[in-house]
């Protein structure tokens, strides 16, 4: 049994579009944001109404590809190819971009974005692991503070960040209690229903509807579930889906993972728990810019060297969600996740005990049977056929 | 009991058909069709059998073509169906090397015909039996002539892996002047490294079957073998470990599908 509420996730993101079109109609600004390492806070906390770019569709890569190298990893080129052909409403309808230096492709793709819109570039450390990392990150944030002042023309004050920090927070753990039913086994929802369910929130434009919603809908699954209803048979090799963001338009793994008879249990990467498994500290005696400095610098993702959490973070998930496989999906010329991928790999074999597969893919559908031969192959090994 | 598998490889479509110690099999090309091609694979073996569908408890197909044949019963990888034919084919045999029309596949078991692991090459043709096709056409040989004409050649380095640059490179040597036999030794090189290179990342095998269109090669599995450092062997059936292996799978665990 599907949960009603998916049809309302379903349709969110077209919904949403016209819902921030009326926003900005009524005199509210718009902040796009490319990546997990955005801040959202400091949006809210100046009033705008935050949304995501990170770029999952194939359609406008061609046009991308004029400008920018065709082996440069799709993410980069979809983003960049939105912006280009005008065809992403929360492009359009953004006032001002954040962007952060992640890794070499998207700093050096956002300097030509820069043309298009006024976009900040944060400057991420290269690791967590030195004494001057944080600070360097504090003064990131308190420069793109400034930045969102001057653009936005308001203030940022400590009151308005205590507020967006608890309500980012607060959908932080809505979408992990979200996110957490999967743990039953067999998972009461899909994981294509629950990539659909989880990717939206980066087009919610009112965040307490979005909340409300969320936690309807993880209520209505716990009654499904309660009920002894799943969408997979007992015994269904149940995987964790780690690496780089997936999102609607390219969920190819996603689906055929659960097409050939798998069920995407849990997602580590920063579409899922890696950007949610952290709170920012609500502590009131704090600088709530530390705060949020510290929280954002501990997302374990494969640009930050060395990444330990990222590690740290699979034993945990293959625990908690009784994990079967681990797939680590790596999207083309990714250098970072795909060469961390070894690490990974080995990671899991010599800590987890559960096989590990890396499928290395665009947005493109050329390597559908290819890639539905390995993902068969390694669901047909699970299963011990 | 009456079982049999069909392989529908890119290039030529195999099948099987096992009961009890015996089996027989049948290999034709895939053409352009790989359900007409199966479909006649599995009619040749009835009729040289004397057999009807219904006699048949389990029909598994494998290989590329798996999902355009209506007839049988499930489709199975050709990863799982080779390690399983290979445990028949050579007893004790860890690891597989598949190296087929389009693809290349370094499978390592536990030794009684279970995966353990495995790792297939990229989408490109780099590395498999299409890329010798071509080598083969741009040196004016036949695919099958390779290792003869490559016997005790001294090897020529071969840079390119893509299919299409390595084309040209060989032109090149051979407007350079260079012998043919030290080219094609050359190519059987560069296709059995890059195939250790995944073969490396899985562990090691013990014992390796090189299985595959491309284990007919003499040339190709001696680079392998040294590439490996680790005996690996050709039986005479080992075109055949996918279709056996789907056909072994099929009396294990019969399954029957409505029709």
């Amino acid at each position: 049994m599907r949960p009603q509420m998916m049809k309302i996730f379903e349709n969110m993101r077209a919904d949403n579009a016209l819902t921030v079109q009326n926003a900005k109609d009524n005199g509210f600004k718009v902040v796009g944001m490319f990546c997990a390492f955005s801040p959202q806070e400091l949006v809210l906390a100046a009033g705008a109404l935050p949304v995501s770019l990170c770029g999952t569709r194939q359609e406008p890569i061609p046009a991308a590809e004029k400008t920018l190298p065709r082996n440069l990893c799709p993410l980069i080129k979809s983003s960049f190819g939105f912006a280009v052909t005008d065809t992403c409403p929360y492009f359009r309808a953004s006032d001002f971009v954040i962007a952060e230096t992640t890794c070499d492709g998207k700093k050096k793709m956002f300097e030509l974005l820069a043309q298009y819109k006024p976009l900040h570039v944060m400057h991420l450390p290269q690791g967590t692991d030195r004494s001057g990392a944080l600070q360097w990150w504090l003064e990131e944030m308190n420069l793109l503070k400034e930045r969102l002042e001057e653009h936005l023309e308001v203030t940022i004050n400590q009151e308005d960040l205590r507020a967006a920090i608890k309500l980012s927070n607060r959908e932080r753990q809505a979408l992990k209690n979200l996110l957490e039913v999967n743990r039953l086994d067999p998972a009461p929802l899909t994981g294509m229903d629950m990539l659909t369910a989880i990717w939206v929130r980066g087009f919610n434009v009112d965040k307490e509807e979005g909340i409300g919603l969320i936690e309807q809908l993880t209520e209505e699954i716990r009654n499904i579930a309660g009920q002894g209803i799943s969408p997979f048979a007992k015994g269904t090799p149940r995987i964790l889906l780690t690496g780089c963001p997936v999102g609607t338009g390219c969920e190819k793994v996603v689906r055929l993972l659960e097409e050939c008879g798998g069920s995407v249990v849990c997602y580590e990467n920063c579409t899922g728990i890696k950007t949610l498994e952290y709170l920012v500290d609500e502590d009131e005696q704090r600088d709530p810019m530390e705060a949020i400095a510290e929280r954002y610098l501990q997302i374990p993702c494969s640009c930050i060297s060395p990444n330990p959490g990222r590690l740290e973070l699979i034993s945990k998930l293959v625990a908690d969600y009784q994990v079967d496989g681990v797939v680590d999906l790596s999207w083309q010329a990714c250098h970072t996740y795909i060469v961390e991928g070894e690490l990974v790999r080995r990671h899991v074999r010599d800590n987890c005990g559960v096989p590990y597969i890396q499928l290395e893919t665009d947005y493109s559908t050329s390597d559908i049977e290819q890639l539905k031969t390995r993902i068969s192959a390694f669901i047909e090994m699970l299963n011990g056929s | 009991m009456y079982t049999v598998g069909i392989d529908v490889g890119s290039v030529t479509t195999k099948g099987v058909l096992l009961n009890g110690r015996d089996w027989r099999h049948v290999i034709r090309p895939t053409g352009c069709s790989p359900r007409q091609a199966g479909l006649e694979a599995f009619e040749e073996l009835l009729g040289q059998a004397g057999l009807v569908r219904d006699d048949i408890s389990c029909v598994i197909g494998t290989g590329y073509g798996r999902i355009s044949i209506p007839f049988i019963d499930k489709a199975i990888t050709e990863i799982t169906c080779h390690a399983r034919g290979a445990h028949h084919l050579l007893e004790g045999a860890d690891m597989v090397v598949d190296i087929g029309g389009q693809d290349s596949k370094v499978i390592l078991t536990d030794g009684r015909g279970n995966v353990v692991n495995f790792a297939m090459n990229d989408k490109c043709a780099a590395g498999t039996g299409r890329f010798l096709e071509v080598i083969a056409a741009a040196l004016g040989a036949d695919v099958s002539e390779l290792a003869d004409l490559a016997r005790g050649a001294e090897p020529v380095q071969i840079s390119s892996m893509c299919t299409v640059f390595a084309e040209s490179e060989v032109i090149s040597l051979l407007a350079q002047g260079v012998d043919r036999g030290r080219i094609i030794a050359g190519i059987h090189r560069s296709v059995a490294s890059r195939v250790a290179a995944m073969a490396e990342r899985l562990g090691k095998g013990g014992l390796i079957l090189f299985t595959g269109g491309v284990a007919k090669n003499d040339g190709v599995r001696e680079f392998l073998a040294r590439e490996l450092g680790r005996e690996t062997l050709v039986v005479p059936e080992s075109q055949l470990a996918g279709a056996l292996g789907a056909a072994l799978l099929a009396r294990e665990k019969p399954v029957r599908k409505e029709r």
